[in-house]
Order: C-alpha cells, then structure tokens, then sequence
C-alpha cells in the first residue's frame, strides 16, 4: 500500500474549470440502471418472460371466441392482442425499474446521490430514462415478434413503434417514479401494482375493445388507452385500407388524439417526478 | 470568517416535530483540523452530520463552509465537501471501479482525468487490484476504504465522516485513521467527523462533546481532561445515594450518584482507597482509581452517563 498522495494537478484544475454537467451526470445514472438491469438475470428473464406467456396462452385461448366487434374479417384475437402485450412489456419493466428506487434509498447509494453537487431533475431524469431504455430494449424484442404475426411491419412502422414506446415508456417509467419515491418497501408496491397498474393497463383497450358500457367509459377515460391506440394505428400504418379496416376497432381513438393525449400524459408524469422529488425534507432518509 | 476558520455554525437550532436536536449550536471548526463530534445517540451529532453534509436542510441558523454558507450556497457547499455516510452508499451490484466513475461523473468528472483520479485513490487505498470486484464480494474493512475513496473523489476541501469506525475490526480502525492523518499532511484536508466512541474522539485534534443538542465541552483530548480535577474514583455499590451521603459526611467529599455508582473526584485518588475500602466495607462492590478519561469529562459536565439516551438516533 502506497503512503503518498502525490497531486495530480489536471484534476485539481479540470474541477475548477468545469461545473457539473446535470445532462452528463443523469447519463452516468442511466448507465448504472443498465449495468445493474444486465446483471440481474431474473429481471431480464421477468420483465419479458410474463407478458410472453400472456400473450401466448391468452392468444391460444381466447382466439377461437374472439370477434372484433363490427368487424368482417376474422382479427385473430393473438394479433389484437399484440399492442396490449408491447405496451405490458412495456409497464413491467418499467415499473419493476423504478421500484429500485425504493433499494437505493434502503441500500444507501441515493444517500450519495442527494448530496451530489447535480439538481435533483438530473437524479430524476437519469432514473427515468434507465427504466425506459431497459423497457424499450424489452419491448423491441417483443416487436420483432410481430414478424410472425398478419401485421404488416414495414420498416418505418418498425422505427416509428419504437420511437412511439419509448415515448410511453417515459410516461410509465415516470409514473412508476412518483408512485416509487416516497414508498418505504417494495411490497407496498406490489398492491399499488396489482390495484392500480395491472387494472389500468388491462382497461386500456389492451385486453378487450371497451363496448358501450360503463366499462366502456372508463377506457376512454384512462390516459394509457390512447397509448395502446397510437400504437395500434402504428403498427397497421404500413398495411392496405382493408387490413386496416379489419385490424382497428371501429372506435378506436384517432391518430391525432391518440398523439396529443399521450404527449399531455407523459409531459405530465415528467413534471409530477419532477416536482416529487424536487421536495428535500427528512423523508429523504427512511 | 477569517481562511483559517473552516466550518462556522452559528446558532444553529433543529427540530424534529416536538423534539428539538439542536439547541443554539455555534461551533467553529479550524482549517486542516482533525475534530471530533463526540455524544451518545440522540445528542445532536447526527443531526450536525445531516446538516453539514446537506442532506437535509438547516432550519434555523447558519453554517458557512469553506466561505460559502448554508442554506444559500448549497450546490458551492456541496462540489466542495466529500461525505462519507454510516450506512453504506456504494452500489453493491456494482463493481468498486464502477462505483468510483459513477460518483465522479456525479462531481463533474469525467474522461482521463477521471480514470487518473480513480487510479490513484485505487493506488493510495490499496484497492488496485479489486477494481474489478463486485462490491458485495468485498469485507467491511474494504468497503469502508471504498467509501472514503468515494468521499475523497473529487479532492473535497472538507471531508466529513458520520460514525466512520462502525463495523470496523481495531485493524481497519487504525488503517481508516491512518489515511484521515494522510489526507489532512497532503492535501490539506479538514476532517470532520461524529463519534460515539470515545476512545475514536481520543484522537482527534480537537473536540466538541454534545449533550441533548447542546455544546457541553471543547478542547484537545488533554484540555479537556486537565478540566476534571485530580484522578477520577468509581466505586460500585448496592445502595449509591446512601453511600454517596456517608462519605459527604464522614470525608467532606463532594461525591455524584450515577445509578449505581459512586463517582468522586479527588487528587491522590489512591489514598482515599483504603480509607473508604475501611470505613464502608460491607458498601463497596467494587472500586477503582484512574486518570480523568473523557468519560469523566462528559459526566463532570453533564451529570448524565456517557450511553445511549434514545433508541432511535434520530
């Protein structure tokens, strides 16, 4: 073991020059999120194997009752399915990646992060951004699955589906973060999972076309519908004006409302972190 | 605040709900001084460490760091200070290296220079050649190391240690000190740091003992002692109040009751020994004579035993 301290004065000289880049330092936390997802096998098998099976089984199951309704041609109901199942990938990642949020703070690495020279945004959108990109590499494998599927994946509806789910990923990411933050365990959040999450995914026109019912209104009424919609239309934008026609819903939401909604939910949950974590009081150390 | 002054609180008062930690605490900590916060659990140290480091913030007072003060210039405070949390922060999927280029990145670090910094604390700590491993395959002793390699990152000004020795073997405890002396001789670093131990605070240049949020003593380990006069007798007893009074009346000694125990203060300790041992025969459990320690210190000033007050160190 050495004994020396000798000075390094690049060091000394590259820190007084250069403040803390908050867009670098939320990178580096990004980067951690991936390292630690990539090391964890049972996440990566977990957050892709669940909705797999879903789609699977229920596709296999419901498929020979299932009818679109108003529709002529015979949608099978695995194809239906297909968005609801990225947009569940979608959801699981994210949400089992902002539980870790709940471990760093019981672990004692956000400890560091808090008294870090960096704003608290950065700490957010680095946590956010890690949780989207480990759902969005999740999601794009599913998508490839698509390929066996009638849906006319061209490679423009291909881009533009991931563009559209890292978008979505962001808001469900963002939402997991608020729900995450001020939570002291992780079975805490496996009711709000179960209660609130799963109900509002499989209320989103993922699972079933809503009808005209209550149910129906609460579908619409759910910010994640018009997600799985955007999505769906997306995903069938490459496709003729019949398999169009055959594979969309007749109400289902259109493209500049399904746009316009979801940019106004995930611009929303961006800011709810935000604002979330932005608060410094003595519950930042449970 | 003159350069040589590093740490200045001012009337610093902090509640908790009803429970106040902090009562009017103004302390002024010199530059490059090692300096101990010495207090049993639920003495205000903790909440000091909490304050210093910026992890919650003051509410009432003022704490001016390096020239630049709380609450107003907390992200200058913050690139200036190092911190090294009791609990551990290191990420334990992480690998040590990982870790270290985590947190410079979090410092404004990065590229060379970065990777030059992190070579030289894994040099200087002796963790070269575990770079690679995983933090959760590391002892204490070496997780600790990691900790103030973390903390010294980014060459704070102002290193601060909450509880540094805890879960530390006497090894790892001497080791730890050893690069805290290395540190201030090369750098010029001013360490601070909480303890409940006293024989950690022991060697510390300067130290603050607290009790229930409040400043009871200040000095070097030695001054500190010189203030309790003489030697320092314990005895032990059944009935400590009944004895207490008898020796008051039979010696004319001032004597202090702390449960069951007889406390007394005396130059030439050792020849009251027998005496008492003789006057009290059957009274006397035990009995001993010693220097001052600064056990005796925090009883002198405080009254109170040197243990735990509250359960939670809040």
């Amino acid at each position: 073991m050495s004994t020396d301290f000798p000075a390094t004065p690049d060091v000394a000289k590259h820190l007084a020059a250069s403040p803390v880049n908050p867009w670098r330092a939320a990178w580096a936390l990004t980067r951690r999120e991936w390292i630690r997802f990539i090391r964890q096998r049972n996440r990566v098998v977990g957050s892709l194997g669940q909705p797999l099976i879903f789609w699977l089984l229920f596709g296999a199951g419901l498929g020979p009752s299932f009818r679109l309704p108003g529709a002529t041609d015979g949608l099978s109901y695995r194809e239906y399915f297909f968005p609801g199942t990225l947009v569940l990938i979608l959801l699981f990642t994210a949400i089992f990646a902002t539980i870790s949020i709940i471990e760093d703070r019981r672990e004692g690495f956000l400890q560091s992060v808090l008294v870090a020279p960096v704003p608290r945004w950065s700490m957010v959108l680095g946590k956010i951004l890690g949780g989207t990109l480990i759902a969005l590499a999740a999601a794009v494998i599913f998508l490839l699955l698509g390929l066996t599927t009638d849906i006319p994946l061209g490679v423009g509806s291909f881009l533009a589906a991931i563009a559209f789910l890292f978008f979505i990923g962001l808001g469900l990411t963002a939402l997991g973060f608020c729900i995450a933050w001020r939570m002291s365990s992780t079975q805490g959040f496996h009711a709000v999972m179960s209660l609130f999450l799963m109900p509002m995914w499989l209320l989103s026109g993922s699972f079933f076309p809503p009808g005209d019912n209550w149910i129906g209104w609460i579908v619409r009424l759910n910010p994640l519908t018009y997600g799985v919609a955007g999505l769906r239309r997306i995903l069938y934008s490459e496709g003729t004006e019949a398999a169009r026609q055959a594979a969309l819903p007749v109400d289902l939401p259109g493209a500049w409302m399904s746009g316009v909604v979801s940019i106004i939910f995930v611009v929303a949950m961006l800011i709810l972190a935000w604002r979330v974590a932005a608060v410094r009081t003595a519950g930042d150390l449970q | 605040m003159p350069p040589s002054i590093a740490i200045r609180f001012q009337n610093v008062r902090h509640q908790y709900g009803e429970r106040t930690a902090l009562v009017d605490f103004s302390l002024d900590v010199a530059a490059q001084e090692i300096f101990a916060l010495l207090g049993p659990n639920g003495s205000g140290k903790t909440t000091l460490f909490r304050l210093l480091s910026t992890l919650i913030p003051i509410q009432q007072g003022s704490i001016e760091i390096l020239g630049d003060r709380l609450p107003e210039n907390l992200q200058q405070v913050r690139s200036k200070i190092g911190v090294v949390f009791q609990s551990p922060s290191l990420d334990k999927q992480l690998s040590v290296l990982e870790n270290l280029q985590c947190q410079g990145e979090l410092y404004g670090l990065h590229g060379k220079p970065l990777l030059t910094r992190i070579n030289e604390l894994l040099v200087q700590f002796g963790l070269a050649d575990r770079q690679r491993e995983r933090v959760d395959k590391l002892s204490g002793g070496l997780r600790r190391r990691v900790e103030i390699a973390k903390g010294l990152l980014h060459r704070p000004s102002l290193l601060i240690l909450d509880e540094p020795s805890t879960g530390l073997d006497p090894l790892a405890r001497a080791e730890m000190w050893n690069y805290l002396e290395q540190i201030r001789a090369s750098e010029g670093t001013t360490v601070i740091l909480t303890t409940h131990l006293l024989e950690e605070a022991d060697k510390a240049d300067r130290i603050a003992i607290l009790h229930r949020g409040s400043l009871v003593a200040l000095g070097t380990a030695n001054e500190l002692r010189a203030t309790v006069a003489g030697d320092s007798i314990v005895i032990q007893t059944q009935d400590a109040i009944a004895l207490a009074a008898a020796i008051q009346q039979r010696f004319n000694l001032a004597a202090e009751v702390i449960g069951r125990t007889v406390r007394l203060e005396q130059a030439d300790g050792h020849r009251y020994v027998p005496q008492l041992i003789e006057a009290f025969p059957n009274q006397i459990d035990s009995i001993t004579v010693g220097k001052p320690t600064l056990e005796d210190v925090f009883i002198d000033r405080t009254g109170d035993r040197f243990v735990s007050e509250t359960i939670a160190a809040l």
